[in-house]
């Protein structure tokens, strides 16, 4: 697993805005790297500085080896750019915005046919192949941008929101693109949707007001929802103070909380302690209580739970 | 090289795309005949040469160009499509220097189609058709004069109809330079060396020169390196405002 990506300290400045603000990794080949933050976190900026649109403040990027800034060349030729937005030349055609990419990077002739009619299938554009870029939809604009990004089998591959403005049936075949080609190349793509990084992502990483947060496995990152490995169970209301208390009594047992019940059920939330296993007891339990359950299972942890606690503004302290 | 070649044509293909060379083309003939057959008293002179006809560009480009040069990077920068085109292995000078050949070459193709004048001419009489070719050159000439100022303006902001104020306002002042009511304005009261460093900015003084039939290589490096100039400045710029 080679370095492909190498980002040491990016800094972007606007005026008096920090955009990025000393954001440094490094990504292998084969990995997938889920860039995750609310709106405004800067996310789009590093892309931009990696692949040498915007010029950093401070630090580098560094793509198979060569310095974004010293080799800008050399660097760009492995990179696919979709960019915020999926921007083409509105007067153009599909196929002839994918020969004028080819051609730019060097392809020509039998070559750069094949690659253009390979890259069209493979995101599905051959409909619209011929029609002017500014009458396609929103969704066949992105599939062309991933098209153009795609198009020189690059080693590395930035993404920004490559899903946004897909219907899910697209959502998919992008997501299972995106894994075919992962083995190969270094690829790191924004996303606001957090299935997506489980679907895609063999890494994410969470980035707030420029900086890196956290940076794990999709996992690690269900591990630190403070509902990772909670039970849920889910039984027939009865004396529900008894219930309670019959199930803190169990071994390992933190928590429980009563998570609300609707006439015929009631809905228990229990909280393990730290590294304990518990669902076993539980539903031992639930059948020496003779409790009709309707539902019992673990909770793997919210990402958007996690996601907002670690980015969302502090609630003043009162 | 290359990739100014697929540049150029990729903009070139982009003018006959869209209506703009349609437009461009026909304004330009028109407006071109219009100029030299009544203004210029073409007929009425009576002589075989196409004086009143060249006479009339700098006026014709000082409107026309800023129009065709506007869209070259407001348009770019507006949809975004400069984010993709400047991640692409290719360097800055490569960019500004194939959209401004593709702007160049579509003007050149315009002035091109100006040919049933000449052939006019010598229909007539036996015009003096080295000045002739010379004053094509000189016209083509200041056209990239005009194109490399518009192209600068078109970096220096997202809105075109700005870009094509801008071009025109500063255009007008290389053009106006060399005019003899402008220049008297300055002479009695400035020193010679600033009155002749007035005129010599003017694209008219050179123009002129050079469609007397005298190439004067002087002429010509004023053109190119005017031309080299803004489009320098067009990349500086670019590489300033192209975040924005
Ligand atoms: N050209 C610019 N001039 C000034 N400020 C800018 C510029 N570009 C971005 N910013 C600011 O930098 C910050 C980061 O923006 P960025 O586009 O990187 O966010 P993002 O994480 O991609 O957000 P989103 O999820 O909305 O796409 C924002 O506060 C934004 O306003
Ligand atoms: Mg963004």
């Amino acid at each position: 697993m080679g370095t492909m990506v190498d980002i040491t300290g990016l800094r972007k400045e606007f005026g008096s805005i920090v955009a990025v603000d000393g954001v440094s990794f490094t990504v292998g080949q084969g990995e997938v790297l889920g860039f995750l933050g609310p709106n405004g976190a800067g996310k789009s900026t590093t892309m931009k500085m990696i692949t040498g649109f915007l010029t950093p403040t401070g630090g580098t990027a560094k793509i198979c080896g060569y310095d974004i800034l010293e080799q800008p060349l050399e660097a760009k030729k492995r990179i696919g750019y979709l960019p915020e937005g999926a921007p083409a030349y509105q007067d153009m055609t599909p196929s002839a915005f994918l020969t004028f990419i080819g051609e730019m990077r060097g392809l020509s002739g039998e070559d750069l046919r094949k690659r253009v009619s390979g890259t069209v299938e493979k995101v599905n554009l051959q409909s619209v192949l011929e029609q002017p870029i500014e009458t396609l939809s929103k969704g066949f604009k992105r599939r062309l941008g991933l098209a153009q990004a795609i198009l020189h089998d690059p080693e590395v591959l930035i993404l920004d929101e490559p899903t946004d403005g897909l219907d899910p049936n697209q959502k998919h075949e992008v997501r299972t693109l995106i894994r075919t080609m992962a083995p190969e190349k270094a690829i790191i793509l924004s996303t606001h949707i957090l299935e997506e990084v489980q679907a895609v992502c063999t890494r994410a990483m969470i980035i707030a007001k420029g900086k890196v947060v956290t940076d794990g496995t999709p996992a690690d990152l269900e591990g630190q929802s403070p509902t990772h490995n909670t039970i849920v169970l889910t039984v027939r209301s009865g004396d529900v103070y008894a219930m309670q208390a019959q199930l803190a009594k169990i071994d390992g047992v933190k928590k429980v909380e009563e998570m609300g019940q609707d006439g015929e059920f009631t809905q228990f939330r229990i909280f393990p302690d730290p590294g304990r296993w518990i669902i076993a007891d539980v539903g031992q339990c639930a059948r020496e209580q003779q409790w009709e359950v309707a539902e019992l299972q673990v909770e793997r942890g919210q990402l958007d739970e996690v996601f907002r606690n670690l980015t969302a503004p502090k609630q003043a302290l009162t | 090289m290359g990739r100014i070649k697929v540049i150029l044509k990729r903009e070139l293909a982009g003018y006959f795309a869209t209506p703009i060379a349609a437009v461009f083309i026909v304004i330009f003939l028109l407006l071109s005949g219009a100029f030299t057959f009544y203004l210029g008293n073409f007929f009425v002179r009576g002589q075989a040469d196409l004086i009143p006809f060249f006479d009339f560009h700098p006026w014709l480009y000082l409107v026309l160009i800023p129009a065709l040069a506007m869209r070259l990077w407001a348009e770019e920068r507006k949809e975004g499509t400069i984010e993709m085109l400047l991640t692409l292995p290719v360097t800055m000078w490569e960019v500004v220097v194939g959209k401004f050949l593709a702007a160049w070459v579509f003007t050149g193709i315009a002035l091109a189609l100006t040919f049933p004048m000449w052939i006019t001419v010598n229909m007539l009489g036996n015009p003096d058709n080295g000045v002739i070719v010379a004053s094509y050159l000189g016209s083509l000439l200041m056209a990239g004069g005009f194109l490399a100022i518009g192209s600068c303006m078109s970096a220096l902001t997202k809105n075109q109809v700005i870009a094509f104020i801008l071009s025109v306002v500063v255009g007008l002042a290389f053009v106006l330079s060399g005019f003899p009511m402008i220049l008297n304005l300055f002479s009695g009261w400035t020193p010679h060396f600033i009155l002749n460093a007035v005129s010599s900015f003017s694209f008219l003084t050179h123009f002129h020169s050079i469609s007397k039939g005298v190439l004067d290589l002087r002429d010509i490096f004023f053109f190119v390196s005017l031309i080299a100039f803004w489009l320098f400045a067009t990349a500086t710029i670019i590489d300033m405002k192209k975040a924005e």
